[in-house]
């Protein structure tokens, strides 16, 4: 037992030891991006309406400009667990957009967007994209905020399976926002291109996108760029996950009947293997059917 | 578990009919809960079935112009994926609606009920044979209005059924004249 | 070893079709009054879990099946519309998704528990071989799978793996090239893995028939790796198997629906919320985490067409268990020497998973190296010596004797 013990010792204490290492070493590559605090996560968490709402200004008013959120349908905006828009308010969002369809002689033709519609994208196609952004096309934003993550590394994605940390891509994408820096001494910036710290290379083809009072908020929510960040990233993570407050409040009604059954089906079983384990009893060679039956 | 024999004997025999008490409530208890997370397990599993978010989006109301529509003409427009015919009834379509009598039809109702008052011109049907679901053919038929093909059921110009195996009349969208010469279905 | 049919129904309808199909008779004698040992632990209601998780796994692919669009232009769509319009399609992708996952960790419970009591020696050799045909199958099902998602992760996967059989000399790429149905990943394959995807599964519930069949010719072994002797030494399945394994499958439900429910994304990778981009390969690429040992042996080899036979062999290795392990005695309760080495052989699987998900590079590399080395040797080495030279503890006369630890 004691050997075994020192192997297993001697085993996590490699592990933790080598995976120590490579993390210092990114240190000074690509740091960490902050943990902020989002009203999403942990077991109870909802989107802020309000938050979510900013956050769509910016995305309309700023990103959409170059991305696209093609997954996402104007009807979305009133759906529940959402940014809390009224019917109405997202069919005149809706009807702001010009909707390419055919005519009744089958012209290209366009129209104002409906309920049904998925936003458009800027670009026509991806090609058109690329050629408007110097060679790379900004990506479509309707799963932004699930694709985006950072390394975590041992021991902290097992502690993220009790935390439920699930917030990397929001994380990742505010501070990214707010990461555009001066490139260090030596740094070979190429061409077009524009240093940012938490950006893996540091060289992004986007430049800096939210400068303070840029987007005007009615909500009193201050207009800097440090909100924008958050609200934007919010607001993506809705856009990626949007049944989310749905799940964890069916999560947590199908948590409680599963912990009343475990418990039931945890004395059931006690009781039924009552007889079973009496093991003095059978030892002294009575029948323990006879009993406890 | 340390008791001496005899009391470990005497515990059992007398609290036996307790114990089954307490065992049988157990066991239904654990049957209920059971019972219960199994059906709420169901519920996702029927519901996926239903038409989707988008299915429901793409069943919005439409809206269809009049004005292109000449007199005795009838068009088909889609809506929620079924065929809608909207015949701009001629005088002669309306009078031979008018005036027959209703009591000796299949399924009698008067050409007044099938129609928006002050609209008679205009008959806004759901293009599905109420038999099997055929859409029936336009202008053909005894009656002027519309034939089956799958199994010969004959509509007429308000969409009545007259003979066939049908067994119901034409039904009637749910919609509303926006104007003179637009409505809205859905 | 079914237990003694007893079963006489009650009602006329059912005496009737018991005359014509004895299948109440068979659930009776295979379910109700077949004989299980005492002393089974915890670690045997696995086999029970992994039932339930195929049938999971079943039920909610054929409902997703119903909303997914096996196309390239469209599958990816056709997932987050599952995501995001289909009712309750969020909850049914991810139980599937997760479920994968859960199906995976009892399956590894189920190997080691197996390794560990050595439930694999005779007469049990057909039933462990019929149990590394499922692993085999499962890992195809659920690559496959992986690939229908259309991300990222999904289309360097499909490349990846099919790439392995281009290893093969002479015929490799010919072979590639078939399982592509083209010259590339592309369309044909994503068809051809959906067809399969969905046919796999099936299998593997016929071979659980044959696996549980097997179980049933040759009866579970225990903890004390010694067969039943006397009636004293077993219960009846029901209702004391079946209570155990109840109890057991709802503790490990609530393990599900946590990831399920809380950190449903915490075992895929974000890459896979990618459309798949056939021009840009991502910077790190990995499979899931059940595949991650043995990806991490074919990375540790340096030779293309060696780190492929080593990958294949670490699992085909398994199917000879039954002839590598010498020692007549099952259990390592009995094996202080086995006990040891088999923790270390578990460290070691574990190691290689995490070795598996780190870049190729550096200390990593030597330590996959290593743990391969070990790998290999535990089955080739290890086990065949330790049955020669190990000194085992006495054991005991019957399951009852061990389990009240005196003379009854």
């Amino acid at each position: 037992m004691k050997m075994q013990r020192t192997i297993i010792a001697l085993a996590l204490a490699g592990c933790v030891g080598s995976s120590i290492a490579p993390a210092v070493a990114q240190e000074h590559d690509t740091p960490t991006p902050p943990m902020l605090k989002w009203s999403f996560s942990g077991p109870f968490g909802r989107y802020d309406q309000g938050q979510l709402q900013r956050g769509f200004k910016i995305y309309k008013e700023v990103c959409a400009a170059c991305h696209s959120i093609q997954m996402l349908a104007f009807r979305n905006l009133a759906d529940p667990g959402g940014p809390g828009f009224s019917e109405a308010q997202a069919a005149a969002v809706a009807a702001d957009y010009k909707i390419k369809d055919l005519d009744d002689k089958g012209e290209p033709t366009e129209r104002p967007g409906r309920l049904a519609d998925t936003f458009p994208p800027p670009f026509a196609n991806e090609l058109v994209a690329k050629a408007a952004n110097g060679g790379v096309a900004p990506p479509d934003m309707s799963t932004l905020a699930k694709a985006r993550t950072f390394e975590r590394g041992f021991p902290w994605f097992v502690f993220d399976t009790i935390t439920q940390y699930q917030e990397q891509g929001p994380d990742y994408i505010a501070a990214l926002l707010n990461g555009y820096e001066e490139p260090p001494k030596g740094f070979q910036l190429p061409q077009g291109g524009h240093y940012n710290k938490y950006f893996p290379g540091h060289n992004i083809a986007m430049s800096p996108p939210l400068q303070a009072g840029q987007v005007t908020f009615d909500d009193g929510a201050p207009q800097t760029q440090e909100q924008y960040s958050k609200d934007i990233s919010a607001f993506l993570m809705w856009a990626a996950e949007p049944h989310m407050v749905a799940r964890k409040r069916i999560g947590l009604q199908v948590m409680i009947v599963l912990i009343v059954l475990a418990g039931l089906m945890y004395f059931t079983k006690k009781k039924v293997w009552h007889e079973v384990e009496k093991p003095r009893e059978i030892a002294r060679g009575q029948d323990p059917k006879k009993t406890a039956a | 578990m340390n008791k001496p024999p005899e009391e470990r004997a005497s515990d059992v025999t007398t609290v036996s009919s307790a114990e089954h008490t307490r065992r049988d409530f157990l066991y239904i208890a654990t049957g209920a809960v059971g019972a219960v997370g199994a059906a709420a397990a169901l519920v996702p599993l029927i519901a996926q079935m239903n038409p989707d978010a988008s299915t429901i989006a793409a069943g919005a109301p439409i809206d269809v112009d009049l004005a292109p529509i000449a007199d005795g003409q009838i068009i088909k427009v889609f809506w929620r994926s079924k065929p809608i015919f909207i015949s701009h009834r001629t005088k002669k379509d309306i009078e031979e609606a008018q005036t027959v009598n209703v009591a000796a039809l299949p399924d009698p109702e008067p050409d007044s009920a099938r129609v928006k008052p002050g609209h008679d011109q205009w008959l806004v049907v759901i293009g599905i044979c109420t038999h099997l679901g055929c859409i029936p053919l336009p202008h053909q038929g005894e009656y002027d209005g519309w034939f089956c093909p799958c199994h010969g059921s004959q509509y007429d110009t308000s969409g009545r059924i007259r003979r066939g195996p049908a067994p119901k009349n034409l039904a009637l969208p749910p919609y509303k004249f926006v104007s003179d010469t637009k409505i809205q279905i859905g | 070893m079914s237990g003694h049919s007893t079963y006489q129904p009650q009602s006329k309808v059912l005496q009737w079709l018991e005359k014509r199909l004895p299948i109440g008779g068979l659930v009776h004698s295979s379910f109700v009054v077949y004989p299980v040992p005492r002393n089974l632990n915890y670690l045997w209601t696995f086999g029970g879990i992994l039932a339930f998780m195929l049938g999971v796994q079943i039920v909610t692919g054929i409902v997703l099946a119903m909303h997914y669009t096996p196309h390239v232009d469209l599958a990816f769509r056709s997932v987050e519309g599952i995501m995001r319009d289909v009712n309750y399609g969020w909850l049914l992708r991810y139980l599937h998704a997760n479920g994968a996952s859960m199906f995976f960790l009892a399956v590894y419970v189920h190997m080691f528990r197996g390794i560990y009591y050595g439930s694999y020696k005779e007469p049990r050799e057909v039933l462990w071989i019929l149990g590394v045909i499922i692993y085999l199958l499962m890992m195809a099902t659920g690559f496959m799978g992986y690939v229908l998602v259309w991300g990222q992760m999904s289309f360097w996967a499909a490349t990846v793996i099919t790439n392995l059989f281009s290893a093969i000399p002479g015929v490799g790429d010919t072979i590639v090239t078939w399982l592509w149905g083209g010259y590339a990943v592309g369309n044909p394959t994503l068809n051809r893995f959906y067809s399969l995807h969905y046919l796999l599964p099936f299998v593997i519930a016929g071979v659980v028939v044959l696996h549980i069949w097997a179980l049933h010719v040759v009866g579970q072994n225990n903890p004390t790796g010694i067969e039943p002797k006397s009636e004293k030494d077993t219960v009846a399945f029901t209702p004391y198997a079946t209570a155990k394994d109840g109890f057991f499958l709802a503790a490990f439900v609530i393990l599900y629906a946590w990831f399920v429910f809380y950190i449903p994304n915490f075992l895929g990778h974000a890459d896979n919320y990618i459309p798949a981009n056939p021009a840009v390969t991502p910077t790190h690429i990995v499979p899931e985490w059940y595949y991650l040992p043995f990806y991490a042996i074919l990375r540790a080899i340096p030779d293309k067409l060696i780190g492929v036979i080593a990958l294949g062999a670490s699992i085909v290795i398994l199917a000879f268990l039954p002839w590598l392990d010498t020692s007549r005695v099952r259990s390592a309760r009995y094996r202080p020497l086995f006990r040891q080495f088999f923790w270390l052989f578990v460290i070691v699987c574990v190691g290689l998973g995490w070795l598996g998900s780190k870049p190729p590079e550096g200390i990593y590399v030597i330590l996959a190296r290593v743990f391969t080395i070990y790998y290999f040797a535990f089955f080739l080495v290890i086990l065949p010596l330790l049955g020669i030279f190990e000194k085992t503890k006495p054991l005991p006369n019957s399951i009852s004797e061990s389990v009240l630890g005196a003379k009854a």
